[in-house]
């Protein structure tokens, strides 16, 4: 596909890790001959991306979510498959790739930690070239999107993690990407921070018609942000397509809420309780039986009230992962 | 202003605001900077006044001139960059900078060079002020006078190249310790900070012109306080274009063959 902003082909990575056995004996035997293990971080993902699409990467840690991000950002050399963004090679990391992309990584630092963000800033304009009415655009947007009027002019040690978080997103947005790779980027915020950035985001892709490809913990940010998930977990491909269907596909059962008077004595038969609690019953129920057990729900007790919900996308996830491990 | 210049410019300014932040530490540094000249100059009064007034044709006046000048030169082409790099790689500030479109060099040239517009004038006054304690002889000669700016210039960028190649070696160790006290060790006694090199044995005056050290450090002091015939001046200077000729190779060799194992073994 030409039309593709990422294109990823069998895209692996091996990792050479050093191992050696407990003691003194395996210590010395490693000075002299050093044993490696193959490591496979990522096996062989193909996948490709359309201009303007935001996508969740999914998988448990260690799945080679971050590893994928560093190959398509240039920071890593795949050891076979084939990557291109933005027709560019990445590992060869031009500089015309380079001014195209960013890697917005949640413990990243590229804001200088001792003066204000907005000398950082200035210094990324010079970095990357940018025209100053442009960079003048961009930041003015950026401080309003993401509220950092009163940040910039603090030095950066000064901020809270929420604050230095904001400052780094715009640091890396300054150059408006094309391509746009998230990782964990709103990890150890508040509710409201992550609101706001996802918001955000949200808002960038819009505007400047970005690709984004995001990692992210909280499924709240993929809900909100993505139609469409890659899943990998253990460097395999698990799942590509629709947050709907991989709710289809992988969540074999429903949830029903049923407010009652009281907590009856004797739920069992009607499906798995969860919880119940001041007469709130959560019950778990296979797909298939939802709505007759919805209607002797209805006919056998006292219903105040009664929903039925799909699963929470975590316990879905959770799901594909452990049908995948057994 | 736009391009490197404007790279340049705009690290230069981040450098200064970054460093008045730590203007302490600052201080302190300078005082490391002045001790060590200090303590050699010191210790080489004594024994020039304990062996009858002259040791080796130097003087009292000639060491005091020697090691305040060297002082001078060491503070301009000093870098820290050696103990920075490993710290770089472990924390990933260095996946920072490879994903910016520009050379990481630059942004430690830039760097190094406002740090120096700071310590160089302050340091100038550490010495003048030392001058009137240790009474340094000085008989400038015009042409080695004009010859020094020149020789300073390139000991700095031979320095920082060869400095910069040997920081690498983070790429590939997580001790990189052990390298550094090394090389530290190789430049206290060849580039003449431990004492002037024409007092060594002639085998260590050999060796120390194959070698980089000297054209880093103690080249420029012996022209300047005219030590040098223009003969010697001109094998100087040469010597300092074709060590930093291949400094240049060994840095573009010594990058690419790091960033490939950094981009393989994870970034």
């Amino acid at each position: 596909m030409t039309t593709s902003t990422v294109h990823v082909h069998e895209l692996t990575k091996v990792y050479k890790v050093a191992e050696r056995e407990a003691g003194m004996a395996a210590a010395l035997r490693s000075l002299v001959r050093r044993k490696t293990e193959d490591v496979r971080a990522v096996d062989g993902i193909s996948f490709d991306l359309a201009p303007g699409e935001v996508v969740g990467f999914l998988g448990p840690n260690g799945a080679g979510k971050t590893t994928t991000l560093k190959m398509l950002s240039g920071l890593l050399h795949p050891t076979a498959g084939e990557a291109t963004v933005l027709g560019f090679t990445p590992a060869r990391r031009e500089r015309d790739f380079l001014r195209q992309i960013t890697l917005v990584m949640g413990q990243r630092n590229q804001l200088v930690w001792d003066i204000p963000a907005i000398d950082s800033f200035e210094l990324n304009r010079a970095v990357y070239r940018l025209p100053a009415a442009d960079y003048q655009d961009t930041l003015h947007e950026l401080t309003e999107l993401l509220d950092l009027g009163p940040l910039l002019k603090k030095p950066v040690r000064n901020l809270s993690l929420g604050e230095r978080m904001k400052c780094e997103i715009a640091a890396a947005l300054l150059h408006r990407p094309q391509v746009v790779f998230l990782d964990e980027p709103t990890i150890g915020l508040d509710v409201t921070m992550q609101r706001r950035i996802r918001a955000f985001f949200a808002d960038y892709n819009r505007r400047f018609g970005a690709t984004i490809l995001l990692t992210s913990h909280y499924m709240n940010d993929v809900e909100a942000l993505c139609r469409r998930v890659i899943v990998i977990h253990e460097g395999k491909l698990l799942f590509d397509g629709d947050l709907a269907a991989l709710l289809q596909r992988f969540s074999s059962h429903k949830t029903i809420v049923v407010q009652l008077e009281t907590c009856p004595e004797k739920l069992d038969g009607y499906g798995e309780v969860v919880s119940c609690e001041d007469g709130l019953v959560t019950l778990r129920v296979p797909k298939a039986e939802t709505s007759r057990t919805t209607a002797r729900l209805l006919a056998d007790l006292p219903v105040i009230d009664l929903t039925v919900e799909d699963p929470p996308i975590e316990e879905v996830i959770e799901r594909v992962f452990a049908q995948e491990a057994e | 202003m736009t391009g490197l210049a404007g790279v340049y410019q705009q690290q230069m300014k981040t450098s200064f605001a970054a460093m008045l932040q730590y203007r302490a530490a600052l201080v302190i540094w300078l005082i490391s900077q002045v001790l060590d000249p200090v303590i050699y100059l010191i210790v080489w009064s004594t024994v020039t006044a304990a062996s009858g007034g002259e040791v080796g044709g130097y003087t009292r006046g000639d060491f005091a001139a020697y090691f305040l000048v060297l002082m001078l030169v060491n503070n301009i082409t000093y870098s820290w960059i050696m103990h920075e790099y490993e710290y770089r790689v472990r924390e990933g500030t260095l996946s920072a900078a490879l994903l910016r479109p520009v050379h990481p060099i630059h942004a430690d040239i830039a760097d190094n060079l406002s740090s120096k517009m700071i310590s160089t004038p302050m340091m100038l006054a550490v010495a003048v002020g030392l001058g009137f304690v240790f009474r340094p002889t000085v008989h400038l000669v015009p042409w080695a006078l004009a010859a020094f700016v020149p020789a300073v210039a390139l000991a700095f960028v031979l320095r920082f190249l060869i400095e910069w190649t040997l920081a690498l070696a983070a790429f590939w160790t997580t001790r990189v310790s052990a390298l550094n006290q090394t090389y530290y060790v190789a430049l206290l006694f060849l580039s003449g900070q431990v004492a002037p090199l024409a007092l060594f044995p002639g085998f260590v005056q050999a060796i120390g012109l194959a070698l980089p050290f000297r054209w880093m450090i103690s080249f420029p002091v012996e022209l300047l306080l005219g030590n040098l015939t223009p003969a010697q001046a001109l094998i100087g200077f040469a010597a300092q274009v074709a060590w930093i000729a291949i400094g240049l190779v060994l840095v573009r060799l010594a990058w690419r063959a790091g960033v490939r194992q950094y981009s393989a073994v994870g970034a």
